[in-house]
């Protein structure tokens, strides 16, 4: 019985770091129709700006997750108004070659400037080791993933429903025309959605680096996971990503665990699955 | 009103169409001499062979995505399943006895086009991400079995023992790629042929307009999710071809044939070329494998780099490919030597 819970807890500690990399896309494809597939790359950029500033510079590691946020941010954004706006009105191919065509680039740059192997580094003490919970072993870092994963959930979910620009942010992926009518700036309010789902896609870099393993091929590694959270939750609901991510990472971990000579057979069978059962996702509407 | 006059007058529109047709299907001056150039670069003297047998090969995986995506619209993550399968269809063949090529060809095109006929038949409803998704995860699937089902395709290190006899009991597989060259060129050119002749029918003209207007085809009486699924079946048969003539050339089948990378790569051979052309696959391959092999022998690391400047170079710049782009700039250098003064 604790190992099953145990499993289930890391895989619920993996779900997390899955939803804090693809919920930018979620809501960039709901916004405005964009497959963003460099939003893997976002990831790895956030990664290796974590490990420079931990091992490199030695900053202390709470203090690396904001400045790893609002660099990738910047760079997000900024990659938004120089590329990606002029291409929200083509279609679905075009966005997905262009924006492949950049994380092929990010890999080849990232191999560049950090080098092709595995990146080594050591995680402050008070944040490796075990700590027992109700009876559990958990490892120290599992659970401050969960409670971070959790706070980010909560803190989107309610600022999507309670302020006054997540109410803009609905209002912009429920009909961006109607929305640009109303006199809402929509391209402002998109290009700042964009640098925090950015953010939030480094950030999730940086938190898995430890977990996964950081290299210059992270972004292909990771971009299949990412794009099956967005297309099994549906896009551009937060809610839907939040319970794909949590479903895909329970999944992967037990699968791996209990029928390892299955590996990530199961879940790629369950997305085929899901996407003919429901295109638009379980929780996205049709269109 | 004779029978005769009405049967005349009720045959006009179809004379009229068989005309069309004839049109179409007229083959051009540039056709013909793209062929012979392609034939004739075996007689250039310190040309790789091998090489060239590759790029004939790639250009024929590409020409059949083009089926699929250029003529009816149907992005596919997944079509290195197709080839991958034709690939190993031909290796098992090769391995169990059954050495002889062009029957080992033909009976990995079948499979390949079984395979390509149900997955059309699971896709034909669904559109847009989940089409892409639901291929991709196709090819997962199938390129995790591949590599996981070690006893029966030797995993990671590939199919091992692969025999295949001369072509036609004569032209036997040497290493300077001499047999390789023209057997993938005339297997090349057949398909090509075949490909056009349906592409140049009703049967063509039918997936253009649904790539179109799918709606406007269902009111006209058009078979529309049939046709996705012949497409598909077409479509993989040809890519199980180019995987068979891969593996038979080279006498290897690796996992690395069906996988994600190799279905990235056919996507973007065929968009550097232009999709809905037929030959911008062969451009397409040219482009891509001459410069692969240039570049990577510089420096194989940043190989991706360079590709994936291309592709955002020609997204944004070339939006249809180079293929259309030539075309385009051909026809307005045309219409203005034409607009002219006279004489």
């Amino acid at each position: 019985m604790a190992a099953i819970l145990t499993v289930l807890f890391n895989g619920v500690a993996y779900g997390f770091l899955l939803f804090v990399m693809s919920v930018g896309l979620s809501v960039s494809l709901g916004m405005m129709n964009f497959v963003n597939l460099a939003q893997a790359s976002f990831s790895m950029l956030g990664g290796y700006i974590f490990v420079t500033a931990l091992q490199g510079y030695g900053i202390p590691f709470m203090l690396c997750l904001p400045i790893v946020f609002f660099a990738v941010a910047i760079v997000s954004v900024v990659l938004e108004r120089l590329i990606f706006r002029y291409f929200y009105k083509t279609d679905d191919l075009t966005q997905v070659l262009l924006t492949i065509g950049l994380v092929f680039m990010s890999i080849a740059m990232a191999t560049y400037v950090w080098g092709g192997t595995y990146q080594r580094f050591d995680m402050p003490a008070w944040i490796i080791g075990q700590k027992d919970v109700f009876g559990l072993t958990l490892e120290t870092y599992r659970i401050f993933l969960v409670g971070f994963g959790a706070v980010m959930a909560v803190t989107l979910i309610f600022g999507l429903e309670r302020t006054n620009l997540g109410a803009m942010v609905r209002a912009c992926v429920d009909n961006r025309r109607v929305a640009t009518a109303c006199g809402l700036n929509t391209e402002l309010i998109f290009a700042f959605t964009f640098a925090i789902g950015g953010g939030l896609a480094g950030l999730g870099g940086a938190l898995s680096a430890n977990l996964l393993g950081l290299d210059p091929n992270f972004p292909l590694r990771y971009l299949v996971y990412i794009l099956i959270v967005v297309s099994i939750g549906g896009m551009g609901t937060i809610t839907g990503t939040l319970v794909a991510s949590l479903a895909l990472g329970i999944a992967d971990v037990m699968g791996k665990y209990y029928v390892p000579q299955f590996g990530s057979f199961i879940i790629y069978l369950l997305t085929v699955i899901v996407m003919l059962w429901r295109p638009h996702g379980l929780m996205g509407r049709g269109a | 009103m004779s029978a005769t006059e009405a049967a005349s007058q009720a045959a006009a529109p179809h004379e009229a169409g068989r005309d069309y047709f004839a049109s179409l299907a007229r083959w051009k001056v540039w056709e013909i001499l793209f062929w012979a150039t392609l034939a004739g670069c075996y007689f250039f003297p310190d040309i790789d062979r091998m090489l060239m047998s590759r790029v004939i090969i790639w250009g024929l995986f590409a020409m059949s995505l083009d089926v699929l995506l250029g003529y009816r619209g149907i992005p596919s993550l997944g079509h290195a399943v197709f080839f991958g399968v034709g690939a190993y269809v031909a290796g098992f063949l090769g391995k169990f006895g059954w050495t002889e090529p062009i029957s080992g060809l033909f009976f990995a095109m079948f499979v390949a086009g079984a395979l390509g006929l149900v997955m059309g038949k699971l896709v034909q409803r669904v559109t847009g991400v989940g089409l892409l998704m639901v291929t991709l995860g196709l090819n997962l699937i199938v390129f995790d079995f591949v590599l996981r089902s070690t006893e029966l395709t030797g995993g990671d290190d590939g199919l091992q023992g692969i025999v295949i006899a001369p072509v036609l009991n004569y032209f036997r597989f040497d290493i300077w790629g001499r047999t390789a060259f023209w057997y993938a060129f005339v297997v090349a050119f057949v398909l090509f042929v075949v490909t056009r002749m349906l592409l140049k029918s009703p049967f063509g003209l039918a997936l253009i307009g649904a790539r179109e207007n799918p709606r406007r085809m269902l009111t006209l009486g058009a078979p529309v999710e049939g046709d996705v699924s012949r497409a598909f079946m077409i479509a993989a048969a040809l890519a199980g071809a180019a995987g068979a003539l891969l593996t038979q050339t080279t006498q290897t089948a690796a996992p690395t044939y069906l996988s994600f990378q190799r279905s990235a790569d056919v996507l973007v051979i065929l968009i550097i070329g232009g999709a809905g052309r037929l030959y911008g696959g062969f451009i397409g391959a040219i482009v891509f494998i001459l410069l692969q092999d240039y570049v990577s022998a510089l420096s194989p690391v940043y190989w991706y780099f360079w590709i994936g400047l291309l592709l955002v170079i020609i997204v944004s710049f070339f939006r249809k490919g180079l293929l259309p782009s030539v075309e385009q700039l051909y026809d307005r250098l045309r219409s203005r030597k034409s607009a002219g003064p006279p004489g």
